[in-house]
């Protein structure tokens, strides 16, 4: 069984809402992390990323300046001086599945739809953490794969070409992890 | 954590695209611990937040009146983008935080409303009493929650605002089919 070691990973939360970042703040330390910062919009919340260097990042999708997708995006720069690798978990009351849709395409790497709780925002902790996609660059995207699955029934014409199968297996810690929820 | 090294990353270049991988940076926060383990983060957290949920009465009154002045600012200062934008932000903020706070029933009616700021394809035409007894029934909801009778009719209030905002949306999107189809689409978020 595995637990996740919250005192050794920094967080960057970012909410508008300062009630939302107050219950984030307190699941966070709950879990055990030591090291989070908060940011209430997308511009101060890039700034943060690039000064902390957060390994995980939640954020709100409705904020004003710029938004978390922005955020998701600006972040998801290959060629930028920060990470462009860290998991980014969208937490937001968008509830409807062509949003998912969206904040994937964006880059994210997780999306959590409120009402939050304590469950599954660890879950999706536990997903970046034990078991990171490979990234995908194309003409049109940078971020982590959006294929979470193999569909060895799919007949449609692939978007993709050059025989991917053969980088997507990664070992996965995920399964023996999620024992422990 | 962060301020190791970045570890190696490998780049497999194919004809439409690439695929880089690295060894999982975050690996060393996994950590094993014995089956007998009784440490349950989970239940540590969710005990942290019923710790806070003295404050949720307040919180919740902080969100339904900023909704309600959102309101007023818009008619007083008529339509425009920037009160359209304040309006749904604040009815948006309740629908993801009041069910957290204890009132799924403020949530569902603010869904509501924010449906009706994205899905109208003129907000000016919006007949004014539909938005209003939104914000009237959130504020309800809101300040009669302590009220041993109050769920139940809360959950109906609600239900029934969300029946005649769905009514008037697809009349009114009627010959636009991709606000058809997401008004139509399941949340998914389970109900109450």
């Amino acid at each position: 069984m595995f637990r996740i070691d919250f005192n050794k990973l920094r967080f960057l939360v970012c909410d508008d809402n300062p009630h939302m970042r107050r219950i984030l703040r307190t699941l966070l330390h709950s879990f055990g992390a030591r090291e989070v910062y908060e940011a209430e919009d997308g511009a101060t919340a890039l700034e943060m990323y690039t000064h902390y260097v957060p390994d995980i990042v939640i954020t709100d999708w409705s904020m004003p300046i710029f938004d978390g997708l922005e955020l998701a995006q600006m972040i998801r720069q290959p060629e930028s001086k920060g990470n462009p690798y860290a998991p980014i978990i969208m937490l937001t009351g968008h509830s409807e599945k062509r949003r998912v849709t969206v904040a994937r395409d964006a880059g994210v790497t997780e999306f959590l739809a409120k009402p939050i709780s304590a469950k599954g925002l660890y879950q999706r902790i536990l997903n970046v953490v034990a078991s990171p996609r490979p990234f995908i660059k194309t003409k049109t995207y940078f971020g982590p794969d959006r294929r979470r699955n193999t569909n060895n029934a799919y007949i449609g014409p692939e978007r993709r070409v050059g025989g991917e199968v053969e980088v997507l297996q990664q070992p996965s810690l995920l399964d023996k992890a999620r024992s422990s929820i | 954590m962060a301020k190791e090294k970045p570890a190696d990353i490998k780049v497999k270049t194919f004809a439409t695209h690439k695929v880089i991988t690295q060894p999982n940076p975050l690996r060393k926060v996994l950590r094993r611990v014995d089956e007998r383990d009784f440490d349950d983060p989970v239940a540590r957290a969710e005990e942290a937040l019923a710790g806070l949920s003295g404050e949720f009465k307040s919180w919740m009154l902080i969100e339904a009146d900023r909704l309600s002045a959102a309101h007023t600012t818009m008619i007083k200062k008529g339509l425009s983008n920037e009160t359209a934008d304040e309006l749904f932000r604040a009815a948006h903020d309740i629908k993801g935080d009041a069910a957290t706070f204890g009132y799924p029933s403020a949530a569902a009616a603010a869904e509501s409303l924010c449906r009706i700021i994205e899905h109208a394809p003129d907000l000016e035409k919006v007949p004014a009493e539909l938005i209003k007894h939104h914000i009237n029934a959130i504020q309800a909801i809101v300040h009669n929650h302590t009220r041993l009778d109050s769920t139940k009719l809360a959950s109906e209030l609600s239900r029934k605002l969300r029946g005649v905002a769905d009514e008037y949306l697809m009349h009114v999107n009627r010959d636009r089919p991709e606000h058809l189809e997401a008004i139509m689409a399941p949340s998914i978020v389970p109900g109450e």
